[in-house]
Protein backbone atom coordinates (compact mmCIF):
# COMPACT_ATOMS: atom_id res chain seq x y z
CA UNK A 1 0.00 0.00 0.00
CA UNK A 2 1.60 3.11 -1.05
CA UNK A 3 0.93 6.53 0.86
CA UNK A 4 1.60 10.44 0.08
CA UNK A 5 2.93 12.91 2.71
CA UNK A 6 3.44 16.09 1.67
CA UNK A 7 7.40 17.83 2.54
CA UNK A 8 7.40 21.09 3.51
CA UNK A 9 11.04 23.71 3.11
CA UNK A 10 11.63 26.61 5.50
CA UNK A 11 14.66 29.26 5.16
CA UNK A 12 17.49 28.05 3.21
CA UNK A 13 16.12 24.60 3.01
CA UNK A 14 13.84 26.06 0.36
CA UNK A 15 16.35 27.08 -1.83
CA UNK A 16 18.55 24.11 -1.80
CA UNK A 17 15.90 22.04 -2.46
CA UNK A 18 14.42 25.00 -5.08
CA UNK A 19 10.73 24.27 -3.76
CA UNK A 20 8.50 25.66 -0.70
CA UNK A 21 6.69 22.89 -0.87
CA UNK A 22 6.22 19.13 -2.58
CA UNK A 23 4.07 15.92 -1.78
CA UNK A 24 5.88 12.77 -2.11
CA UNK A 25 4.53 9.10 -2.96
CA UNK A 26 5.90 5.69 -1.01
CA UNK A 27 5.56 2.40 -1.38
CA UNK A 28 5.79 1.47 1.89
CA UNK A 29 3.80 2.25 4.69
CA UNK A 30 6.77 1.79 7.01
CA UNK A 31 8.34 5.26 5.97
CA UNK A 32 9.12 7.51 9.22
CA UNK A 33 10.98 10.87 9.79
CA UNK A 34 14.03 9.09 9.20
CA UNK A 35 13.55 7.45 5.76
CA UNK A 36 12.20 10.97 4.80
CA UNK A 37 15.46 12.77 5.81
CA UNK A 38 17.36 10.60 4.04
CA UNK A 39 15.89 10.77 0.92
CA UNK A 40 15.84 14.42 1.45
CA UNK A 41 19.54 14.39 1.82
CA UNK A 42 20.20 12.34 -1.05
CA UNK A 43 18.01 13.85 -3.63
CA UNK A 44 19.05 17.34 -2.44
CA UNK A 45 22.33 19.45 -1.71
CA UNK A 46 21.72 20.21 1.62
CA UNK A 47 24.32 21.94 3.34
CA UNK A 48 23.90 22.18 7.17
CA UNK A 49 22.16 18.22 8.48
CA UNK A 50 23.09 18.19 11.76
CA UNK A 51 20.69 21.67 13.12
CA UNK A 52 17.54 20.73 10.83
CA UNK A 53 14.50 19.60 13.08
CA UNK A 54 11.57 18.10 11.66
CA UNK A 55 8.29 18.72 12.25
CA UNK A 56 5.34 16.05 11.76
CA UNK A 57 1.80 17.78 11.30
CA UNK A 58 3.21 20.80 13.52
CA UNK A 59 4.64 18.66 16.09
CA UNK A 60 8.27 18.45 16.82
CA UNK A 61 10.13 15.45 17.59
CA UNK A 62 7.37 13.19 16.70
CA UNK A 63 8.75 9.40 16.00
CA UNK A 64 7.08 6.33 14.77
CA UNK A 65 5.82 5.36 11.25
CA UNK A 66 3.89 8.44 8.65
CA UNK A 67 0.23 7.93 7.38
CA UNK A 68 -1.19 8.68 4.65
CA UNK A 69 -1.34 12.81 4.22
CA UNK A 70 0.75 13.71 6.80
CA UNK A 71 2.81 17.03 6.74
CA UNK A 72 6.77 17.10 7.40
CA UNK A 73 8.04 20.29 7.39
CA UNK A 74 11.87 20.76 7.18
CA UNK A 75 12.85 23.34 9.83
CA UNK A 76 16.08 25.23 9.77
CA UNK A 77 17.38 27.87 13.00
CA UNK A 78 17.55 31.43 11.59
CA UNK A 79 20.11 33.24 12.80
CA UNK A 80 19.24 37.21 11.47
CA UNK A 81 18.03 39.69 14.07
CA UNK B 1 9.35 67.42 32.77
CA UNK B 2 7.75 65.82 35.57
CA UNK B 3 4.42 64.38 35.33
CA UNK B 4 1.54 63.72 38.17
CA UNK B 5 0.01 60.28 38.41
CA UNK B 6 -3.31 61.86 36.41
CA UNK B 7 -0.75 62.25 33.49
CA UNK B 8 0.50 58.85 33.76
CA UNK B 9 -3.15 57.50 33.76
CA UNK B 10 -3.81 59.55 30.60
CA UNK B 11 -0.53 58.49 28.58
CA UNK B 12 -1.53 54.78 29.34
CA UNK B 13 -5.36 55.17 29.38
CA UNK B 14 -5.56 53.55 26.60
CA UNK B 15 -4.75 50.09 27.67
CA UNK B 16 -5.71 50.65 30.86
CA UNK B 17 -9.21 50.53 29.52
CA UNK B 18 -8.60 46.87 28.70
CA UNK B 19 -9.36 44.76 31.80
CA UNK B 20 -6.09 42.67 31.02
CA UNK B 21 -4.31 45.82 32.05
CA UNK B 22 -5.86 48.03 34.07
CA UNK B 23 -4.24 49.84 37.03
CA UNK B 24 -2.99 46.95 38.64
CA UNK B 25 -1.78 45.76 35.50
CA UNK B 26 0.27 49.01 34.12
CA UNK B 27 1.39 48.99 38.15
CA UNK B 28 3.01 46.15 37.13
CA UNK B 29 4.15 47.21 33.51
CA UNK B 30 6.09 50.36 35.76
CA UNK B 31 7.70 47.74 38.19
CA UNK B 32 8.76 45.40 35.40
CA UNK B 33 12.64 45.11 34.09
CA UNK B 34 12.89 43.93 30.86
CA UNK B 35 16.38 43.38 29.08
CA UNK B 36 17.35 43.44 25.49
CA UNK B 37 20.13 42.01 23.64
CA UNK B 38 20.83 43.55 20.81
CA UNK B 39 19.39 46.63 19.37
CA UNK B 40 19.05 45.92 15.75
CA UNK B 41 15.83 45.22 13.76
CA UNK B 42 14.61 43.25 15.93
CA UNK B 43 15.30 45.31 19.01
CA UNK B 44 14.34 49.03 17.75
CA UNK B 45 10.47 47.55 17.32
CA UNK B 46 10.24 45.67 21.00
CA UNK B 47 11.88 48.53 22.47
CA UNK B 48 9.45 51.46 20.73
CA UNK B 49 6.50 49.65 22.23
CA UNK B 50 7.59 48.53 26.00
CA UNK B 51 9.28 52.34 26.35
CA UNK B 52 5.83 53.50 25.02
CA UNK B 53 3.81 51.35 27.30
CA UNK B 54 5.63 52.14 30.30
CA UNK B 55 7.68 49.28 31.22
CA UNK B 56 9.88 51.03 34.11
CA UNK B 57 13.00 49.79 33.33
CA UNK B 58 14.90 48.48 30.35
CA UNK B 59 18.50 47.92 29.70
CA UNK B 60 19.80 48.16 25.89
CA UNK B 61 22.49 46.38 25.16
CA UNK B 62 24.32 46.62 21.85
CA UNK B 63 28.18 47.46 21.15
CA UNK B 64 27.78 47.91 17.78
CA UNK B 65 27.56 51.43 15.79
CA UNK B 66 24.72 52.63 13.76
CA UNK B 67 25.59 52.02 9.81
CA UNK B 68 23.76 53.38 6.72
CA UNK B 69 22.97 50.32 5.55
CA UNK B 70 20.96 49.79 9.03
CA UNK B 71 18.23 52.62 8.67
CA UNK B 72 15.89 50.95 6.49
CA UNK B 73 15.12 48.12 9.10
CA UNK B 74 16.31 49.67 12.27
CA UNK B 75 13.74 52.40 12.79
CA UNK B 76 14.97 54.02 15.72
CA UNK B 77 17.92 55.55 14.20
CA UNK B 78 18.51 58.78 11.64
CA UNK B 79 21.09 59.69 9.20
CA UNK B 80 22.74 61.82 12.17
CA UNK B 81 23.29 58.62 14.49
CA UNK B 82 26.02 57.30 11.94
CA UNK B 83 28.91 55.98 13.32
CA UNK B 84 27.21 56.18 17.06
CA UNK B 85 26.39 53.58 19.76
CA UNK B 86 23.37 51.89 18.84
CA UNK B 87 22.59 51.56 22.93
CA UNK B 88 23.32 55.15 23.33
CA UNK B 89 21.19 56.64 20.18
CA UNK B 90 18.54 54.16 20.88
CA UNK B 91 17.65 55.47 24.73
CA UNK B 92 18.38 59.40 23.57
CA UNK B 93 15.36 58.22 21.01
CA UNK B 94 13.29 56.50 23.57
CA UNK B 95 13.27 59.17 26.28
CA UNK B 96 12.33 61.25 23.80
CA UNK B 97 9.12 59.09 23.67
CA UNK B 98 8.66 58.40 27.47
CA UNK B 99 11.06 60.55 29.68
CA UNK B 100 9.43 59.14 32.72
CA UNK B 101 11.19 55.48 32.84
CA UNK B 102 14.37 54.17 33.36
CA UNK B 103 16.78 53.45 30.75
CA UNK B 104 20.41 51.69 30.59
CA UNK B 105 22.71 52.09 27.74
CA UNK B 106 24.78 49.03 27.88
CA UNK B 107 27.59 48.99 25.24
CA UNK B 108 28.89 45.91 25.57
CA UNK B 109 28.44 42.35 23.53
CA UNK B 110 26.75 39.52 25.64
CA UNK B 111 29.43 36.94 26.40
CA UNK B 112 29.93 34.13 28.39
CA UNK B 113 31.96 36.45 31.51
CA UNK B 114 28.79 39.01 32.05
CA UNK B 115 25.74 37.25 30.74
CA UNK B 116 24.71 35.74 34.36
CA UNK B 117 25.35 38.96 36.18
CA UNK B 118 23.55 41.15 34.02
CA UNK B 119 20.29 38.87 33.61
CA UNK B 120 20.33 38.31 37.68
CA UNK B 121 18.91 42.42 37.49
CA UNK B 122 16.11 41.66 34.64
CA UNK B 123 12.67 39.97 34.94
CA UNK B 124 12.96 38.90 31.35
CA UNK B 125 14.76 38.80 28.01
CA UNK B 126 14.18 39.61 24.66
CA UNK B 127 16.61 38.44 22.03
CA UNK B 128 17.54 40.97 19.60
CA UNK B 129 20.68 39.27 18.22
CA UNK B 130 21.74 37.82 14.94
CA UNK B 131 23.99 34.86 15.85
CA UNK B 132 23.67 31.44 17.40
CA UNK B 133 26.56 32.13 19.65
CA UNK B 134 24.60 34.50 21.50
CA UNK B 135 21.32 33.01 20.99
CA UNK B 136 22.79 29.61 23.05
CA UNK B 137 23.99 31.78 25.52
CA UNK B 138 21.05 33.98 26.14
CA UNK B 139 19.33 30.50 26.43
CA UNK B 140 22.05 29.32 29.17
CA UNK B 141 22.50 32.53 30.69
CA UNK B 142 18.10 32.47 31.08
CA UNK B 143 18.52 28.78 32.39
CA UNK B 144 20.80 29.19 35.02
CA UNK B 145 18.90 32.71 36.74
CA UNK B 146 15.44 30.92 35.86
CA UNK B 147 14.76 34.57 33.42
CA UNK B 148 12.25 33.65 30.62
CA UNK B 149 13.11 34.91 27.55
CA UNK B 150 11.58 35.69 23.87
CA UNK B 151 13.23 34.39 20.95
CA UNK B 152 12.91 35.77 17.47
CA UNK B 153 15.31 35.33 14.24
CA UNK B 154 14.76 36.50 10.68
CA UNK B 155 15.78 34.81 7.51
CA UNK B 156 14.90 36.84 4.01
CA UNK B 157 11.15 36.99 4.40
CA UNK B 158 10.37 34.55 7.13
CA UNK B 159 10.37 34.79 11.05
CA UNK B 160 10.77 32.50 13.77
CA UNK B 161 8.84 33.68 17.31
CA UNK B 162 8.46 31.96 20.60
CA UNK B 163 8.90 32.23 24.45
CA UNK B 164 11.31 29.80 25.83
CA UNK B 165 11.80 28.86 29.75
CA UNK B 166 8.37 30.26 30.78
CA UNK B 167 6.83 28.70 33.70
CA UNK B 168 8.60 24.82 33.47
CA UNK B 169 8.14 25.52 29.20
CA UNK B 170 10.67 24.43 26.92
CA UNK B 171 13.72 26.01 26.24
CA UNK B 172 15.59 26.94 22.88
CA UNK B 173 17.97 23.90 23.11
CA UNK B 174 14.93 21.48 23.86
CA UNK B 175 13.81 22.97 19.93
CA UNK B 176 17.51 23.10 18.58
CA UNK B 177 19.85 21.31 20.50
CA UNK B 178 23.18 21.82 18.52
CA UNK B 179 24.31 24.51 16.48
CA UNK B 180 26.71 24.17 13.67
CA UNK B 181 27.25 28.06 14.16
CA UNK B 182 26.27 28.50 10.45
CA UNK B 183 25.27 32.09 10.93
CA UNK B 184 23.30 33.56 7.78
CA UNK B 185 23.28 37.35 8.67
CA UNK B 186 20.78 39.91 7.16
CA UNK B 187 24.51 41.75 5.45
CA UNK B 188 24.81 38.54 3.92
CA UNK B 189 21.57 37.56 2.06
CA UNK B 190 18.97 40.48 2.62
CA UNK B 191 16.25 41.00 4.42
CA UNK B 192 12.38 43.45 3.69
CA UNK B 193 12.59 46.13 6.36
CA UNK B 194 9.08 45.24 7.70
CA UNK B 195 9.78 41.65 8.79
CA UNK B 196 11.64 42.49 11.75
CA UNK B 197 9.40 45.33 12.65
CA UNK B 198 7.11 42.73 12.53
CA UNK B 199 8.91 40.40 14.78
CA UNK B 200 10.05 42.65 17.39
CA UNK B 201 6.46 43.79 17.45
CA UNK B 202 5.53 40.84 18.31
CA UNK B 203 8.45 40.34 20.73
CA UNK B 204 6.90 43.35 22.80
CA UNK B 205 3.44 41.88 22.54
CA UNK B 206 4.67 38.74 24.32
CA UNK B 207 6.52 40.80 26.66
CA UNK B 208 3.56 43.05 27.89
CA UNK B 209 1.88 39.53 28.24
CA UNK B 210 4.25 37.71 30.79
CA UNK B 211 4.47 41.14 32.62
CA UNK B 212 0.43 40.85 32.47
CA UNK B 213 0.51 37.46 33.32
CA UNK B 214 -2.08 36.90 30.62
CA UNK B 215 -3.40 33.59 28.81
CA UNK B 216 -1.88 32.54 25.42
CA UNK B 217 1.65 33.05 25.83
CA UNK B 218 3.72 31.72 23.06
CA UNK B 219 5.66 28.95 25.40
CA UNK B 220 5.77 25.48 23.72
CA UNK B 221 5.06 26.72 20.31
CA UNK B 222 7.15 27.75 17.63
CA UNK B 223 5.47 30.16 15.52
CA UNK B 224 6.69 30.76 11.85
CA UNK B 225 5.85 34.11 9.79
CA UNK B 226 6.31 33.98 6.09
CA UNK B 227 5.73 37.86 4.73
CA UNK B 228 6.33 36.45 0.91
CA UNK B 229 2.82 33.98 1.07
CA UNK B 230 1.23 34.39 4.56
CA UNK B 231 1.99 30.47 4.89
CA UNK B 232 2.54 31.08 8.94
CA UNK B 233 2.46 27.75 11.11
CA UNK B 234 2.63 27.72 14.75
CA UNK B 235 4.63 24.17 15.26
CA UNK B 236 4.39 22.36 18.88
CA UNK B 237 7.58 21.79 20.56
CA UNK B 238 8.14 19.78 23.57
CA UNK B 239 10.32 20.31 27.02
CA UNK B 240 13.40 18.51 26.96
CA UNK B 241 15.23 17.93 30.20
CA UNK B 242 17.80 16.33 29.61
CA UNK B 243 18.41 19.65 27.67
CA UNK B 244 18.18 21.61 30.51
CA UNK B 245 19.58 19.35 32.70
CA UNK B 246 23.05 19.80 30.70
CA UNK B 247 23.25 23.71 31.49
CA UNK B 248 22.10 23.62 34.83
CA UNK B 249 25.23 20.94 35.04
CA UNK B 250 28.01 22.45 33.05
CA UNK B 251 27.29 25.93 33.63
CA UNK B 252 28.43 28.29 31.09
CA UNK B 253 30.58 27.35 28.57
CA UNK B 254 31.97 29.18 25.83
CA UNK B 255 31.35 27.34 22.48
CA UNK B 256 34.27 27.79 20.49
CA UNK B 257 34.86 26.90 16.72
CA UNK B 258 38.05 27.71 15.55
CA UNK B 259 39.29 27.41 12.01
CA UNK B 260 42.98 27.53 11.02
CA UNK B 261 44.25 29.19 7.61
CA UNK B 262 46.86 27.47 5.66
CA UNK B 263 49.47 28.21 4.64
CA UNK B 264 50.44 30.31 7.58
CA UNK B 265 52.60 32.81 5.56
CA UNK B 266 49.68 34.41 3.61
CA UNK B 267 48.55 37.03 5.80
CA UNK B 268 44.10 37.61 6.01
CA UNK B 269 42.24 40.08 6.81
CA UNK B 270 38.90 39.11 8.56
CA UNK B 271 36.02 41.76 8.34
CA UNK B 272 33.26 40.12 10.21
CA UNK B 273 31.88 40.82 13.85
CA UNK B 274 34.07 39.41 16.95
CA UNK B 275 30.98 37.63 17.79
CA UNK B 276 30.97 35.50 14.50
CA UNK B 277 32.78 31.66 14.87
CA UNK B 278 34.76 29.93 14.11
CA UNK B 279 37.21 32.65 15.35
CA UNK B 280 40.44 32.38 13.41
CA UNK B 281 43.40 31.53 15.49
CA UNK B 282 46.26 32.26 13.82
CA UNK B 283 49.24 35.10 13.71
CA UNK B 284 48.58 35.45 10.29
CA UNK B 285 44.99 37.12 10.56
CA UNK B 286 43.80 40.81 11.46
CA UNK B 287 40.07 41.26 12.55
CA UNK B 288 38.41 44.63 11.36
CA UNK B 289 34.82 44.15 11.51
CA UNK B 290 33.21 45.75 8.28
CA UNK B 291 31.86 49.19 10.03
CA UNK B 292 35.06 49.82 11.77
CA UNK B 293 37.22 49.58 8.39
CA UNK B 294 37.44 53.32 7.60
CA UNK B 295 38.72 54.38 11.01
CA UNK B 296 40.95 51.57 10.69
CA UNK B 297 42.52 50.85 7.49
CA UNK B 298 45.97 51.98 8.34
CA UNK B 299 46.00 48.87 10.51
CA UNK B 300 46.07 46.95 6.95
CA UNK B 301 49.66 46.01 5.62
CA UNK B 302 50.11 47.47 2.17
CA UNK B 303 53.11 46.21 1.53
CA UNK B 304 52.26 42.21 0.91
CA UNK B 305 49.06 40.67 -0.57
CA UNK B 306 46.41 40.82 1.93
CA UNK B 307 43.75 38.17 1.67
CA UNK B 308 40.40 39.04 2.63
CA UNK B 309 37.74 36.64 4.58
CA UNK B 310 34.49 36.70 5.68
CA UNK B 311 31.45 33.83 6.32
CA UNK B 312 30.43 33.40 2.64
CA UNK B 313 33.18 35.93 0.85
CA UNK B 314 30.02 38.83 0.22
CA UNK B 315 31.26 41.12 3.03
CA UNK B 316 35.29 40.53 2.09
CA UNK B 317 34.21 41.60 -1.91
CA UNK B 318 32.38 44.67 -0.43
CA UNK B 319 35.07 45.57 1.61
CA UNK B 320 38.02 45.29 -0.60
CA UNK B 321 35.85 47.27 -3.06
CA UNK B 322 35.36 50.10 -0.30
CA UNK B 323 38.84 49.52 0.27
CA UNK B 324 39.89 50.09 -3.48
CA UNK B 325 37.85 52.79 -3.75
CA UNK B 326 38.86 54.93 -0.82
CA UNK B 327 42.14 54.46 -0.32
CA UNK B 328 43.88 52.89 -3.37
CA UNK B 329 45.00 49.68 -1.88
CA UNK B 330 45.65 47.38 -4.57
CA UNK B 331 47.15 44.50 -2.71
CA UNK B 332 43.84 43.04 -1.82
CA UNK B 333 42.62 39.26 -2.37
CA UNK B 334 38.90 37.75 -1.77
CA UNK B 335 38.60 34.60 0.09
CA UNK B 336 35.71 33.51 -2.64
CA UNK B 337 33.44 31.62 -0.61
CA UNK B 338 34.86 32.60 2.88
CA UNK B 339 35.44 30.24 6.02
CA UNK B 340 32.71 28.48 5.07
CA UNK B 341 34.18 26.77 2.06
CA UNK B 342 37.19 26.33 3.91
CA UNK B 343 35.74 24.23 6.37
CA UNK B 344 33.65 22.03 4.00
CA UNK B 345 36.94 21.95 2.69
CA UNK B 346 38.88 20.81 5.65
CA UNK B 347 35.19 18.66 6.71
CA UNK B 348 36.03 16.33 3.18
CA UNK B 349 40.12 16.00 4.07
CA UNK B 350 39.23 13.83 6.93
CA UNK B 351 36.23 12.45 5.36
CA UNK B 352 38.31 11.25 3.09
Amino acid sequence: MSITVKLKYFGVIAEETGKAEETLELESNSADVNSIKAHCYETYSISDRESIQVAVNHQMGKAGALKDGDEVAFLPPFSGG
Amino acid sequence: MTMNSNDLNNRHSRQIRLPEVGPDGQEALRHARVLIVGMGGLGCPAAQYLAAAGVGSLGLMDYDTVNLSNLHRQILYKENDIGQHKAKMAKRALQEINSEIEILAIMDWLIEDNAVELFKSFDLVIDGSDNFRTKYLINDASVLTHTPWIYASIYKFQGQLSVFNYKSGPTYRCLFPTTTNRNISCEEVGVMGPLPGVLGTLQASEAIKMILNTDGVLSGKLKLIDLLTHQDKLIEIQRNDSEIEKVKKRGIIPEVFSCTLEPRNKFYLDVRDPFEEPRLDAKNVINIPMNRLDEKQSDIPADQPVHVICQTGKRSSQAIEQLQTKYGFNNLVNVVGGIQAIMNKNKQKTHA
